[in-house]
C-alpha cells in the first residue's frame, strides 16, 4: 500500500522519534511543559508541511504522509504527535482548503515550517459532540470588522509562545430555516479581546498545550473570514472527517508503542525462574495487542487511501477512528499489566501510554459520535 | 566549491554483528546497513558549507550493492549527486586498500574539499582521513569540531584531550569531523522525493583506474588470523551501603587507580 517515499519517510520519522523525542519527552511530560526544542526540530525536518504544497512552503506530500509521521511519533509519544496533528489537520488544512490566496500566503509558510502553530476553536464549554447546537460564540460585522464574543474549551495549541492564529467557529446570523449560520474566522494571536487562559491540568497529553479561550468584543478585519460566510458548519465537518484519520494514526502509533515496549520487557523481566514472555498469559496479551494495532493500521490506511484518491471516506474514517482508539486503549491497559508495578510508574513509557490513551476515544468526535456517523452511513433510521 | 563526502555503510550497532567464517570478513548481509553515524555529521557539514559558500556536494561510498540505501539517505539529506564505488574485486580491502581505491575515485571526481567521519563504527581504525590526505597530497585536518572557509583558506578547531587546537591550511584539503561539530538534519519528505531524481554514478575498479593487485582481501597488508566472540561481561562489584558505603566505594576506586 505504501510507495517507496512513504516507506523512507516513515523510517526517517521513526529515527527522529527514537533519537530526538524518546530521550527527553518523559521530563517534559512530568513537568507539563511544552517541548519547544523538539517541535523546532520537527519543523526543521518538514513534518508540519507534509501535506502543504511546495508553493506555500510545504513538502508537497499528501495526508497519508502526515498520518505515517503521526503514527511513528505516537509510537514514542502522543503529546508531540497531537501537537503536530492539531497544527496541521486542524490549523493549516482549513486555511489550505478554504482560505484566500492572501490568507494562504500569510499563514501557510510559517505553519509549514513549524515556526508558527495554528489551532482550531470549535468546542465550547457547553458542548463538543453537539457542537452546532451548543454553540454560543457569536461574531457580528461592525464597521468592516468582525466583533467576536463567547468562549471556546479544550483548544489544542492555542496558547504556546509560537501560536500564530486560531480559527474560531462562530454564529454569524440566522439562516432562513431558523438554524444558526456558522462561519469560521481567523483570529491572530495577541488580538485584543481574546484571552488565553492558563493551561488545563490534564490526565494525559501533558506535554501538549490545551487551553480555554474567551472573546470579549474581540475585533478582527472583515477579510479574516475563512471561505464563505455561512460555510462554517460544512467546513468543520470536512475538517473533522480528515482529522479522524489522523487521530486513528496517532492511536495506532500508541497501540504499536505498547507492543514495542511489552516485547522488550517480556524478554527481560523474570518471574518464577524464567522470562515472563515464556508464559502464555503474557504471550497472548502481546499477540492480541499486535493484532489490534495491525488491524487498526489497515483501517486507517484504507481511509487515508480513499481520502487521498478523492473518494468518499466518511464511513471509513469513522470506523478507523473508532477501532484505532479502542485498540490504543486496550493495548495501553494490557501493556501496563505486562509491566506490573513498573507500568504504574510515570518514568516508564507505558505509564505515559496509559494516561494518553483515553482521550483518543473522546477528541475529534467521541466513540459514540463515530457510531452515530457509521449508523447514519449505513442508512439506519434516525 | 566542490565538496565530496565519504560515507560508509556499516551494520546497525543496535543489532548483532558477525564475521563470516569462510573469509573472516564482516558479514554485511547479516545486519541492517545504516549510514556510519559520524558520516551523517560529515554530510551535514558539507551541506552547511554549501549553503554558506555555494557549490556542489557529492557523496562517495565504497561498498556492496546495498550501500545504495546509504547513498540514498545522504542524497535525501540534501547532497546533489553520488558516486558508488562498487566492484567485487574490492571486497575485503583493508584500510590501505580502501584508502587507495577511494583516493583514485576522488581523483576522478575532483574536489576542493573532502569530508569524512573521524571513525567508522565497524572497523573503527580511524585511519582513512590521514591515509587519503597522504595519497592525495592534500593537507589533513582531522577531528574537526568546527570548520570555517574563507577564500581558499580553511580553518578548523581540532579537538584534543584538553580543548582544541586551531589548525589552518589551504584548499584542496581533507577534513574529518567529530560529533560535536553540528546537529545532522533528518531527511524531509521533499528531500526523499528529490533524492529519487539525483544522479548516482557507479564506478568499477577499471572506471576509477584502480589497479586490481592493490585491493581486495588477497592484497591486504593486514590479515585477520583468527577471531572469537567477545566474552560476556563479568558481573560488576556491588557495594551495599551499610554505613561504610562511601569509604568502600572509595577503596574500590583506589584499588583500580581511579583516585
Ligand atoms: C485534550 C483535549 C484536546 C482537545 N482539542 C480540541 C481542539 O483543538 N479543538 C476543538 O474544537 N476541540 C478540542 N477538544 C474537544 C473535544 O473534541 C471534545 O471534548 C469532544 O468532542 C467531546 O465533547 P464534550 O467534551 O463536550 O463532550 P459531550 O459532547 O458533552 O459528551 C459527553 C458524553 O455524551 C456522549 N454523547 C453526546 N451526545 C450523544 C448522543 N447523541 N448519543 C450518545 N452519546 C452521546 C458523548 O459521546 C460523551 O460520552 C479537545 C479535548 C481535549 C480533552
Ligand atoms: C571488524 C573489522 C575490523 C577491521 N580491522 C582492520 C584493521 O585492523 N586494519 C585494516 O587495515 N583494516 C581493517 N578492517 C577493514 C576496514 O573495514 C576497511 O579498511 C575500511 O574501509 C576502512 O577502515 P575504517 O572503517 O576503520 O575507516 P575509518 O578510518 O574508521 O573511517 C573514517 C571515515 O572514512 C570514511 N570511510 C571509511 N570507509 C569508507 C568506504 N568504504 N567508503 C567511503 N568512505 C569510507 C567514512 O567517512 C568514515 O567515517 C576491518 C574491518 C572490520 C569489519
Amino acid at each position: 500500500m505504501l510507495n517507496d517515499e512513504h516507506v523512507e519517510l516513515r523510517k526517517s520519522v521513526e529515527e527522529f522519534a527514537r533519537e530526538v523525542v524518546a530521550p527527553v519527552i518523559g521530563d517534559y511530560y512530568e513537568r507539563c511543559e511544552f517541548p519547544y526544542d523538539v517541535v523546532r526540530r520537527m519543523g526543521a525536518m518538514g513534518l508540519f508541511g507534509l501535506p502543504v504544497p511546495e508553493e506555500y512552503g510545504g513538502m508537497g506530500g499528501d495526508y497519508f504522509a502526515l498520518c505515517l509521521a503521526l503514527e511513528e511519533l505516537a509510537r514514542v509519544d502522543s503529546s508531540v504527535a497531537i501537537t503536530l496533528e492539531a497544527a496541521v489537520s486542524l490549523g493549516a488544512m482549513p486555511i489550505l482548503r478554504y482560505g484566500t490566496d492572501e490568507q494562504k500566503r500569510r499563514w501557510l509558510p510559517g505553519m509549514a515550517a513549524g515556526e508558527i502553530l495554528g489551532a482550531f476553536g470549535l468546542t465550547e464549554p457547553g458542548g463538543g459532540s453537539d457542537v452546532a447546537g451548543g454553540m454560543r460564540t457569536t461574531a457580528a460585522l461592525d464597521g468592516g470588522e468582525w466583533v467576536i464574543n463567547g468562549s471556546k474549551a479544550f483548544i489544542t495549541n492555542s496558547g504556546t509562545d509560537i501560536t500564530g492564529v486560531v480559527a474560531v467557529a462562530a454564529i454569524t446570523g440566522r439562516r432562513e430555516d431558523g438554524r444558526p449560520e456558522i462561519s469560521t474566522i481567523l483570529v491572530p494571536s495577541g488580538t485584543p479581546g481574546m484571552t488565553v487562559s492558563k493551561k488545563y491540568s490534564k490526565v494525559g497529553w501533558s506535554a501538549s498545550d490545551t487551553r480555554e479561550l474567551s472573546f470579549t468584543d474581540c475585533r478582527v478585519p472583515e477579510e479574516n473570514i475563512l471561505g464563505e460566510r455561512g460555510r462554517g458548519y460544512a467546513q468543520f465537518l470536512q475538517t473533522l472527517d480528515e482529522g479522524r484519520v489522523a487521530i486513528a494514526a496517532v492511536s495506532v502509533g500508541l497501540a504499536q508503542g505498547c507492543v514495542d515496549e511489552s516485547l522488550r520487557y517480556a524478554r527481560e523481566r523474570r518471574a518464577f525462574g524464567q522470562e515472563i514472555g515464556c508464559y502464555q498469559a503474557i504471550q497472548f496479551k502481546i499477540v492480541d495487542m499486535e493484532a489490534r494495532a495491525h488491524t487498526a493500521r489497515l483501517a486507517y490506511y484504507h481511509a487515508a487511501e480513499r481520502m487521498v484518491a478523492g473518494l468518499p471516506f466518511k464511513k471509513e474514517a469513522a470506523i478507523a477512528k473508532l477501532v484505532a482508539s479502542n485498540a490504543a486503549m486496550d493495548n495501553a491497559r494490557d501493556a501496563t499489566q505486562v509491566f506490573g508495578g513498573y507500568g504504574f510508574m510515570n518514568e516508564f513509557p507505558v505509564g505515559r501510554f496509559y494516561r494518553d490513551a483515553k482521550i483518543l476515544e473522546i477528541g475529534e468526535g467521541t466513540s459514540e459520535v463515530q457510531r452515530m456517523l457509521i449508523a447514519r452511513e449505513l442508512g439506519l433510521p434516525t | 566549491m566542490n565538496i565530496v563526502v565519504c560515507v560508509k555503510q556499516v551494520p546497525d550497532t543496535a543489532t548483532e554483528r558477525k564475521l563470516r567464517s569462510e573469509d573472516k570478513t564482516l558479514d554485511r548481509d547479516a545486519a541492517d546497513g545504516v549510514v556510519n553515524e559520524l558520516d551523517e555529521y560529515a554530510v551535514e557539514e558539507a551541506l552547511r558549507l554549501k549553503e554558506a559558500h555555494g557549490g556542489e556536494v557529492t557523496v562517495l561510498s565504497m561498498g556492496p550493492a546495498k550501500a545504495t540505501e546509504t547513498i540514498r539517505k545522504a542524497l535525501a539529506m540534501g547532497a546533489d549527486k553520488a558516486v558508488h564505488l562498487h566492484d567485487d574485486a574490492l571486497h575485503g580491502s583493508d584500510a590501505l586498500g580502501t584508502s587507495y581505491a577511494v583516493s583514485q575515485a576522488l581523483k576522478k571526481i575532483g574536489f576542493d574539499l573532502v569530508i569524512l567521519g573521524s571513525e567508522s563504527t565497524d572497523a573503527r581504525t580511524g585511519m582513512l582521513a590521514a591515509m587519503l590526505a597522504e595519497r592525495l597530497g592534500a593537507p589533513q585536518l582531522t577531528l574537526a569540531s568546527k570548520v570555517e572557509i574563507e577564500g581558499t583558506a580553511i580553518r578548523v578547531e581540532r579537538i584534543t584531550d584538553y580543548g582544541y587546537d586551531k589548525v589552518e591550511a589551504s584548499l584542496p584539503a581533507v577534513v574529518s569531523v567529530v560529533e560535536k561539530i553540528n546537529e545532522p538534519r533528518y531527511p524531509s519528505f521533499k528531500g526523499i522525493m528529490a533524492a529519487k531524481k539525483k544522479p548516482v554514478e557507479t564506478l568499477g575498479i577499471a572506471d576509477a583506474d584502480i589497479a586490481a593487485d592493490q585491493v581486495g582481501l588477497a592484497n591486504s597488508w593486514s590479515e585477520v588470523v583468527d577471531f572469537a566472540a567477545a566474552p560476556p561481561r563479568a558481573a560488576g562489584t556491588v557495594i551495599k551501603d551499610e554505613g561504610d558505603g562511601g569509604a568502600r566505594a572509595a577503596e574500590f576506586l583506589a584499588s583500580k587507580k581511579f583516585i
